[in-house]
């Protein structure tokens, strides 16, 4: 299940051990050791000692993602300062048939970046260069490493922004951006990382280096990049990502409106939608995610809200009022009972502090929980939510709701106490459960915290044998050795069979003379 | 291939799917002869075709309406077109979760009169008149809208695609966000119909704007387009498009489309007349060519049909070289296309001397690639597509080719259309 967290990472496993599914992604400790040493090897001819980590009390800090109860010490970690490095890197595991597994900040919430026992971890921690924020061209070309707040950092100067905002952005990677497809709250009107990441410098499982994308659009040939962004590291490692910035808007208003109950919050997203007005973020928390909130920053949230939305309208003033009217109408329409509108930045910044401190302060209130992630559509916002609050009062496990509402990106976090025997196991079910609410919707197993190891046993209730097999054909066409990332995503790997020939010329047929006369 | 094979092999089609017939001249694919045709009527047909195609060795090109079947390099064979006009069916809008599902066969115009009931648009140009879904999303075409809405790209939310063996897949989903596997979508957009047979697709729609209002504004030399261009792209009020016009005769515009609100379109353009300085004028309709490529569609006599993109820096630099390069060697060039996106059309006349052709493309090509971009010569007569390399050099062409060898190890998809030979 997505992402528990225990309020300290530190804290041992909370889920017990690795199940099943997952051990195949892990390794064996001491597999093919030889392979390591010469990884090593390389490693250490290219880079400063503190760059190539092989003792284990050093190796451990790197055992786990977000996503703690999961974790592997991985054979070698390397901390490369450029391509160059990293892709020696890379093809020394290539050569030697070591698994690889690229690491940003390790905030992902799926256990993407967990590590393989028999392993090299290339963390990207030291390429945080950000090369250039272009005006001109409305780019920002990046190493893999930068923080993605820093990117708005370095072009509001410009007047600009970098749109995909996801919760932790203070932390995260523009990698594992990239690798996850992240999104944010405001990508409900500005798209998620596929959008905005325009090209990309990759390390392909072989080593090799190629420039996927670039400054302009539409380069010609398959569009190698859309499929490269989402595959969490899976087809290789981006080195670089070219960007684009957005204009910062004329005017920004953000709303909080309080509602009686998550039933009416969610009608009144759903005649947002329909309305035709495309706020910036609709973001919704339910009075249990409003209580911790309260609890962890006093964000002084309206008195007996059953649920909040968090409205944000923005672009050119003349429109953002016509917007404001047909929010404000739309919201009492639904029963809204109170709306308040962030007269200056203190204010706006104090309505988000609840939203984005939500997960964390979940702490507050409970030991132990586990993040879901799953997406359905936005006009069944109501009706799942009812079903999520079925499930917790049979279940009697507490959920609390706070997520992208306009985008129908569901947050349920399944609150627990694991020192209480069977409770988390009662929460792992409620969590299973929440995902095939998504499913039997329509809807999808993951918005944007990724497959990883976590949902791998997932996929086939989202898709068939055939549809996993034809995704892992491009998985053989860029990692015929299934080095990159190895475990993640896919239930089961495919067998590549032979590694890609250089076959360019006829239809053996026709070259045989056989089929010529068609 | 013998009488008898192409009797096993018409068949076998016709036990796959009830609509098979002998190709006629007017089913030749860019000049190559077509054999048979093919129409499923449904995904299940169309994997039962291309299995039966499989099992008889026949290449394979998929066809929507045959608005673009020129486009792309011709294919070595055509012995069976798949042609998807059967398949024309919305299948479901969804108008309050603001999406739609829809057969790959059908054409964007009546997608786009099925949405638009509901005060919705799929954000897809229809670049080329008569546009099949399926057509549109292999060829990638986009038009105006592009700047802020994107293209193809980030548009489609689900598809189902059929391989060249049969095996029906499908990717994505009906939902606005998902990030459940592989994005293959983004993979067959702009394919040419080399990688499999998209059967259905899922696209979010954005509503309709309330209202509409266009500026344009003359400029007489490439450093005032991008000026002009610049000041558009990082002024606040949000234009919907920014295009730029070239002429042969050297009249140029600017020309910028604001859609929003009646009342917010109406400050908007005030402030876009205030912004764009003297010469500049609002219109209630789009300004003559707008949105429509800019080169003849006459299936006789191609004109050649040139697609630049560069960095948006690059487009003085880009526009002047082109014009140059064109007024050197004699030939009349039209340019038109996003320029606050970094992609332009050039058309040159049909009759223009290859070598001529040749030049323009090899000087303009240079320009384009120093400001990031590319030049592909989309469409142009047989003699042209010949003797120039209509699509240039092409990074991680050996990814591509492993990811076609993976798709289509047996090449019988559209062989030889696409970058590279694919
Ligand atoms: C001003 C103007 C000029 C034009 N000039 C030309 C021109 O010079 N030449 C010309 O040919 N057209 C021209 N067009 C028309 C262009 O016709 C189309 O662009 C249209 O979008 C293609 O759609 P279609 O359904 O007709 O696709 P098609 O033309 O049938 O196919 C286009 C490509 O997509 C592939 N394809 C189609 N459907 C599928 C599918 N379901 N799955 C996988 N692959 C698929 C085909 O194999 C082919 O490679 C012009 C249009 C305009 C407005
Ligand atoms: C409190 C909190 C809030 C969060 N909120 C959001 C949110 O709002 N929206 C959202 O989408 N996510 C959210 N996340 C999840 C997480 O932050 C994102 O997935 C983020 O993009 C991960 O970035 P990272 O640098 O930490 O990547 P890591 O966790 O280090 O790695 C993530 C994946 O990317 C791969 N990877 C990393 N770098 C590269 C590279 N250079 N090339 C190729 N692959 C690479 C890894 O192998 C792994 O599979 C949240 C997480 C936390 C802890």
């Amino acid at each position: 299940m997505s992402g528990t967290h225990g309020t300290e990472t530190t804290a041992g496993p909370v889920l017990g051990d690795i199940p099943p599914e997952a051990t195949a992604a892990t390794g064996e400790a001491g597999d093919n050791a030889a392979g390591v040493a010469a990884v090593g090897r390389v490693a250490r001819a290219l880079m400063p000692t503190t760059g190539v980590i092989s003792d284990p009390t050093e190796l451990r800090t790197y055992e786990c993602d977000g996503l703690a109860h999961y974790r592997v010490t991985p054979a070698l970690v390397v901390l490369p300062e450029t391509t160059e490095q990293l892709a020696a890197v890379v093809r020394a595991c290539a050569e030697h048939g070591v698994p690889f597994v690229a690491r940003g900040s390790g905030t992902g919430l799926s256990g993407g970046a967990l590590p393989r026992a028999d392993g090299v971890l290339i963390v990207t921690s030291r390429m945080r260069t950000i090369r250039e924020v272009r005006r001109a061209d409305q780019r920002a070309v990046l190493e893999p490493g930068v923080i993605n707040l820093d990117v708005t950092r370095a072009a509001t100067g410009e007047g600009y922004y970098y749109a995909p905002d996801p919760s932790s952005q203070q932390i995260c990677s523009i990698g594992g951006n990239l690798a996850e497809n992240s999104g944010g709250a405001h990508c409900l009107k500005y798209g998620f990382t596929s959008n905005h990441v325009l090209g990309a410098e990759l390390v392909t499982p072989q080593g090799d280096v190629v420039q996927l994308g670039g400054l302009a659009p539409d380069a010609p040939g398959y569009d190698l990049l859309g499929t490269v962004v989402g595959s969490e590291g899976t087809l290789g490692i981006a080195t670089t990502a070219t960007v684009r910035v957005v204009r910062l808007p004329e005017e920004v208003r953000t709303l909080l409106v309080g509602f009686r109950s998550t039933d009416d919050a969610g009608a009144a997203t759903s005649a947002i939608i329909g309305s035709g007005v495309l706020p910036a973020a609709i973001e919704m928390m339910d009075a249990l995610a409003i209580e911790a909130a309260e609890a962890a920053v006093h964000c002084n949230y309206p008195d007996g809200a059953g649920a909040v939305l968090v409205i944000e309208l923005d672009g050119p003033s003349a429109e953002v009022q016509h917007e404001y009217d047909v929010v404000e109408r739309l919201c009492q329409e639904h029963g809204s009972f109170e709306l308040r509108l962030a007269i200056d930045a203190t204010e706006r910044a104090l309505i988000w502090k609840g939203r984005k401190s939500a997960f964390a302060a979940v702490g507050r209130i409970s030991p132990d929980y586990i993040v879901q992630d799953g997406v359905i559509p936005r006009t069944a916002l109501p009706e799942v939510l009812r079903a999520i609050a079925d499930l917790s009062s049979s279940s009697g496990v507490r959920v609390a709701n706070v997520f992208h509402a306009g985008d129908g990106n569901l947050h349920p976090l399944v609150l627990f106490d694991d020192a209480k025997p069977g409770a988390g196991e009662a929460a792992e079910q409620v969590s299973g459960a929440i995902l095939d609410l998504c499913i039997s919707h329509g809807g999808a197993i993951t918005g944007e915290h990724g497959v990883g190891v976590d949902k791998a046993a997932y996929m086939p209730k989202m898709f068939t044998d055939d549809d996993l097999d034809t995704m892992q054909l491009v998985r053989c066409a860029f990692d015929p050795g299934g080095i990159a990332n190895p475990g993640k995503v896919f239930p089961t790997p495919r067998l590549c069979g032979e590694v890609p020939g250089k076959r360019k010329h006829a239809h053996p047929l026709v070259e045989a003379g056989l089929a010529d006369a068609f | 291939m013998t009488t008898v094979s192409l009797d096993a092999a018409r068949t076998a089609l016709s036990s796959a799917c009830g609509d098979v017939t002998d190709a006629g001249p007017a089913d030749a694919v860019d000049g190559v002869p077509a054999t048979l045709v093919a129409r499923p009527g449904s995904t299940a047909e169309t994997a039962a075709v291309l299995q039966a195609a499989a099992g008889h060795g026949l290449t394979v090109v998929p066809r929507g309406r045959g608005t673009k079947l020129s486009w792309g390099r011709p294919p070595e064979r055509a012995d069976l077109v798949l042609d998807t006009s059967r398949m024309s069916a919305v299948l479901d809008h969804a108008a309050g979760d603001l999406i739609v599902h829809t057969q790959a066969g059908t054409l964007l115009a009546d997608v786009q009169a099925t949405v638009g009931s509901a005060g919705q648009r799929l954000s897809l140009d229809e670049a080329v008149p008569g546009s099949s879904i399926g057509g549109a999303l292999a060829t990638n075409t986009s038009g105006p809208g592009r700047l802020v809405v994107g293209t193809a790209r980030d548009l489609l939310l689900g598809v189902t695609l059929v391989r060249a063996d049969g095996v029906i897949a499908k990717a994505g989903g009906r939902v606005v966000k998902n990030v459940a596997g592989y994005d293959l979508g983004k993979l067959v957009i702009g394919s040419f119909g080399t990688l499999a047979v998209i059967t259905d697709a899922v696209f979010r729609l954005h509503p309709l704007p309330a209202a509409e209002r266009f500026v344009t504004v003359p400029f007489g030399t490439a450093e005032d387009a991008a000026a002009l261009v610049q000041t558009m792209v990082h002024a606040q009020v949000v234009p919907a498009a920014v295009e730029v016009e070239w002429r042969v005769d050297g009249a140029g515009t600017v020309g910028v489309l604001l859609g929003g609100t009646p009342t917010g379109v109406e400050a908007r353009t005030a402030a876009t007349l205030q912004l764009l300085g003297a010469g500049a004028e609002a219109a209630e309709t789009p300004p003559p060519g707008w949105g429509v490529l800019p080169w003849r569609d006459d299936a006789d006599l191609p004109e050649v049909g040139l697609k630049l993109t560069c960095a948006l820096s690059g487009l003085a630099p880009v526009l002047d070289t082109a014009r140059r390069a064109a007024a050197d060697v004699g030939v009349p060039l039209t340019l038109r296309g996003s320029g606050g996106a970094g992609v332009l059309y050039g058309a040159l006349a049909a009759d223009a001397p290859v070598d001529a052709v040749a030049a323009v493309v090899e000087r303009t090509r240079t320009a384009c690639t120093a400001h990031g971009g590319s030049l592909v010569v989309l469409e142009a007569p047989a003699a042209v597509q010949a003797a120039v390399d209509t699509w240039g050099p092409v990074p991680a062409i050996d990814l591509m080719r492993r990811v076609k060898e993976q798709f289509d190890p047996e090449r019988r998809l559209a062989p030889g259309r696409f970058v590279g030979g694919i």
